[in-house]
């Protein structure tokens, strides 16, 4: 058992790192934002794998279904798909690259040494809707009706700064 | 009635709040009334206070008004205290005070009704902090009185402000009074670390438990003195007190010789105990009023302006004051002070007179034969000369007397030096009076066709102040003639110091011939002076030698001026110069210019370019990641 | 399957969308790499929810809810951004953040 899942966690999470750089790396933006979609599908896998299957459900649909939409929208809107960014200033893409590498070396290298406990391959319910909904309108009800009134407020705002005027 | 003695100092506040206020709109007859009235109200007011207090056994008592400063355990309550001595200095402040009032009605008839107004305002301001002095049950309120006192002196000095020197003078005398109030308000700061009080009877009886020559109490008793001296004009702050007769006459009558000047010998008859318990100190005061006394007298010998004999005479007198005070005789030293508040007043208000009869002349060259022109002036003047001279009889004989006993029973030299004070007043007082009031007329006919006798208000305030010199001397007879009323009335003021003073005791045979060697030489030294200047001829010769030193006042005033004022002068002019310029304002400048270039250097960092930034906070991240976590 | 898998794998995703952020100009793009750099603390969260889970805690399931706000938070912010880019294109014609140098004066 153990190692059907340690395969699965290796396959998704090279699929997931690889369409990450894509993103970062495609000089399209379209394919930039198809390879982001893969990635949310990997890390929805890895939320399967950790018996979160109610949030790797929600995932998909806000993110891959309506936030990279509205991305593409966007994109199509503005008819931004061809490459648009001139190639002068090679320093500052070696530059980010390196201070983003330096920045993975250092955390690696911090949490290196961390001692923390294996998941367990046993299932557990935490992750079901039943759970979540209890603790969600239990404990969390104050936080969700203030980001209820943040999503209003976002709406009101997007429609206010994209009014044509 | 004691506890209605709030009414004496508040009655002349309110004369001060009324004129002060309405000095647009009152007319003068209407100020002359109010500011008059006050101060002769608290008069009467004292007078019943006074007759209270001095059935014996009357033991001291505080009015306490309100509660004033309370830091921690340090209580100053705003509190009167009603003693023998502060009823006496009642008497004398709001008796010589309403008299000048008085006089000060006809005096200023002249000026206009706001500068009027604006005079009796100060002139109740004055008397409302020199009760305060008095009245104070604390050294905290002695000094907000003190410091009141010294603003009126100020102000009144610089009365005319217009003239530039005037203002001068007034500064002078501030900024010297400043010198002094040092000292005092270090005193009271010493007083309230030791003591944990200021209240007197505690501070009193907690000097005493330390003991005789304690070095706490020697520097308090220093420092009080050095305010002293600012205030009471002694050496080596006396110089502002003959300038300050740029004042009204009147004002150099009330402040500047009758009460102001003689607040630092309440301050230290008040602290006698401090100063009994210094005997090291009390010599450095003897020394020092002695000093004073023959220097001031030896300057008053060659001065021509009448106001400044009298006011070198007053810096010599107040020096007997100091030097009575040095040799432990408290009581003789407030005797002189009520005597020479009677005849000084009286000297001033009487040259007041002559100069309002001249026009405003005021040297005694140009006077003369006045005698036949103001009889009442003359006849008063007389009396007073006669008083500060000593000549039996009048007051200043019995006061003067007994400080000068009291110093031979100390020490017979300082009486010898106190003595020859004594012969040089006499001298310059008669030179003075036979200067103006003898021989014929030397001023200008148009002067001499207005000469004429001063109005009532002038010669009544006259009148009762010669017969005040006269009489008042004998309160305190010596010995030798009686009782000494004055001395037993005061005697509980200084009981305290009983048990620590030495005690002189002279036999009458001494006392019967001190007197008379002193009477004997004042009367040949007054022939003496009238026969030199009673037909005095204005021959406009220049002095020479130790006289032109004298009429120069030993050039005190320009030693003072080379070795004090120039080199300050100096000192600021190379700190505006080269301190400031070269060195405060070359470092503002440049931390302003660095500021200015770094400003425009880092500027550049702000490009506007945000991937710049997150470029920037990423590597901020990084190293604050390999501070927290790697290192 | 150690905990450390999970955070290495989250902490590469998050460098990623760092690198993405630092190298591109294409404001959409940095957008998309800071989506990224949320996904990449979600997957992490997940993972801790289910390391507390397996120790017993009842309350584990606030992991998980966190990311749901998260997500909520997101959702605001890319109408918000879009919106602002969709603005800043019909003004400028352009996407890229270097011209936006506003801030300069």
């Amino acid at each position: 058992m153990g190692s059907i899942q340690q395969i699965i966690f290796m396959v998704l999470s090279v699929v997931a790192l690889a369409s990450a750089l894509g993103v970062v790396l495609s000089k399209n933006p379209v394919t930039s934002v198809l390879c982001l979609i893969i990635t949310f599908f990997a890390i929805a896998g890895h939320y399967i794998m950790m018996n979160a299957q109610f949030l790797a459900v929600v995932h998909i649909i806000v993110y891959a279904g309506a936030i990279m939409v509205l991305f593409l929208y966007v994109l199509m809107l503005m008819n931004l798909n061809a490459e648009l960014e001139p190639q002068k200033r090679n320093w500052l893409k070696y530059a980010g690259a390196i201070s983003g590498g330096a920045l993975l070396v250092v955390l690696v290298a911090a949490l290196r040494d961390a001692s923390m406990p294996a998941l367990s391959p046993e299932a557990n319910e935490i992750g079901l809707i039943h759970n979540l909904g209890l603790a969600l309108f239990k404990q969390y009800v104050v936080p969700f009706e203030v980001s209820s009134i943040l999503f209003l407020s976002a709406m009101i705002g997007a429609v206010v700064i994209g009014r044509k005027d | 009635m004691i506890n209605l003695v709030w009414l004496v100092p508040f009655l002349p506040l309110l004369g001060f709040l009324v004129n002060g206020l309405g000095r647009r709109s009152l007319s003068k007859s209407l100020v002359g009334i109010v500011g008059s009235g006050a101060v002769l109200a608290s008069f009467v007011i004292s007078l019943l206070i006074f007759w209270e207090v001095k059935t014996p056994g009357f033991s001291a008592q505080v009015v306490h008004l309100f509660n004033f400063i309370s830091v921690g355990s340090l209580q100053i309550p705003f509190a009167f205290q009603v003693d023998q001595l502060s009823a006496l200095f009642l008497l004398i402040i709001t008796g010589v005070g309403s008299l000048i009032h008085i006089y000060s009605t006809s005096y200023m008839h002249d000026e206009s009704n706001e500068s009027f107004a604006r005079y009796f305002a100060y002139l109740n301001l004055f008397v409302f902090s020199m009760l305060i002095l008095v009245l104070g049950a604390n050294y905290v309120m002695m000094f907000i009185g003190w410091e009141g006192v010294g603003l009126c002196s100020y102000l009144l000095i610089g009365f005319w402000f217009k003239n530039i020197d005037y203002t001068n003078a007034a500064k002078k005398a501030f900024v010297m009074n400043r010198i002094g109030d040092l000292g005092f308000l270090i005193a009271i700061f010493f007083i309230i670390t030791q003591f944990g009080t200021v209240t007197y009877p505690e501070v009193f009886s907690k000097a005493a438990a330390l003991g005789m020559n304690n070095g706490v109490i020697c520097i308090i008793a220093l420092l009080l003195f050095v305010g002293a001296t600012g205030k009471s004009a002694q050496i080596p702050l006396y110089t502002w007190l003959p300038d300050a007769m740029a004042g009204p006459t009147p004002v150099s009558a009330l402040i500047h010789a009758a009460t102001m000047v003689t607040a630092g010998i309440y301050m230290i008859a008040r602290s006698n105990i401090l100063y009994t318990l210094a005997p090291h100190v009390q010599t450095v005061i003897a020394i020092i009023g002695l000093a004073t006394a023959l220097f001031a007298a030896s300057i008053a010998l060659k001065q021509n302006d009448i106001k400044k004999v009298l006011a070198y005479s007053t810096v010599s007198q107040l020096g007997y004051m100091f030097l009575a005070l040095g040799v432990g005789a408290y009581g003789a030293a407030v005797f002189h002070v009520m005597t020479h508040a009677f005849f000084k007043a009286l000297l001033f208000l009487g040259s007041g007179s002559v100069i309002h009869a001249m026009g405003g002349e005021q040297d005694i060259r140009k006077m003369g034969g006045l005698k036949k022109f103001m009889p009442t002036t003359n006849w008063t003047f007389l009396v007073g000369c006669l008083a500060i001279a000593g000549i039996p009889g009048f007051s200043g004989f019995f006061s003067k007397d007994e400080i000068l006993a009291s110093a031979f029973a100390h020490n017979p030299v300082l009486y010898v030096l106190g003595l020859a004070g004594a012969l040089m007043t006499a001298f310059y007082m008669f030179r003075l009076y036979y200067i103006t009031f003898a021989g014929k007329f030397r001023g200008t006919h148009e002067q001499e066709h207005h000469l004429h006798e001063s109005p009532a208000a002038i010669t009544i305030p006259l009148v009762i102040l010669a017969i005040l010199s006269i009489v008042g001397g004998y309160v305190g007879l010596p010995e030798v003639f009686g009782k000494n009323l004055l001395a037993e009335y005061l005697a509980p003021v200084f009981a305290p110091s009983v048990p620590f003073a030495v005690a002189h005791h002279l036999s009458h045979g001494t006392e019967w011939l001190l007197m008379g060697i002193s009477s004997a030489l004042v009367i040949v030294f007054i022939l003496l002076a009238r026969q030199r200047f009673a037909n005095y001829e204005d021959n406009g010769k220049e002095s020479t030698g130790v006289a032109k030193v004298l009429e120069n006042k030993w050039y005190v005033d320009e030693i003072y001026d080379a070795i004090i004022v120039k080199p300050l002068y100096e000192l600021s002019r190379f700190f505006r110069d080269t301190i400031e310029k070269s060195g405060i304002d070359r470092l503002v400048n440049g931390i302003g210019r660095g500021v200015q270039w770094g400003g425009q250097k880092i500027r550049l960092v702000q490009s506007g370019q945000v991937g710049f930034y997150i470029f920037a906070m990423v590597i901020g991240m990084i190293v604050l990641f390999v501070i927290g976590f790697l290192l | 399957m150690p905990v450390q898998y999970y955070i290495f794998l989250s902490i590469a995703l998050f460098c990623i969308g760092v690198m993405g952020v630092l190298m591109r100009r294409n404001a959409i793009i940095i957008f998309m790499c800071i989506e990224l750099m949320l996904n990449a603390v979600n997957l992490l969260m997940v993972a801790f929810s289910k390391m507390w889970a397996d120790a017993g805690r009842v309350d584990a399931s606030s992991a998980q809810l966190f990311v749901f706000f998260i997500m909520v938070v997101a959702a605001a912010e890319v109408a918000i951004g879009l919106a602002i880019i969709t603005m800043v294109y019909r003004n400028t014609r352009s996407v890229d953040i270097n011209i936006l140098n506003r801030l300069k004066n």
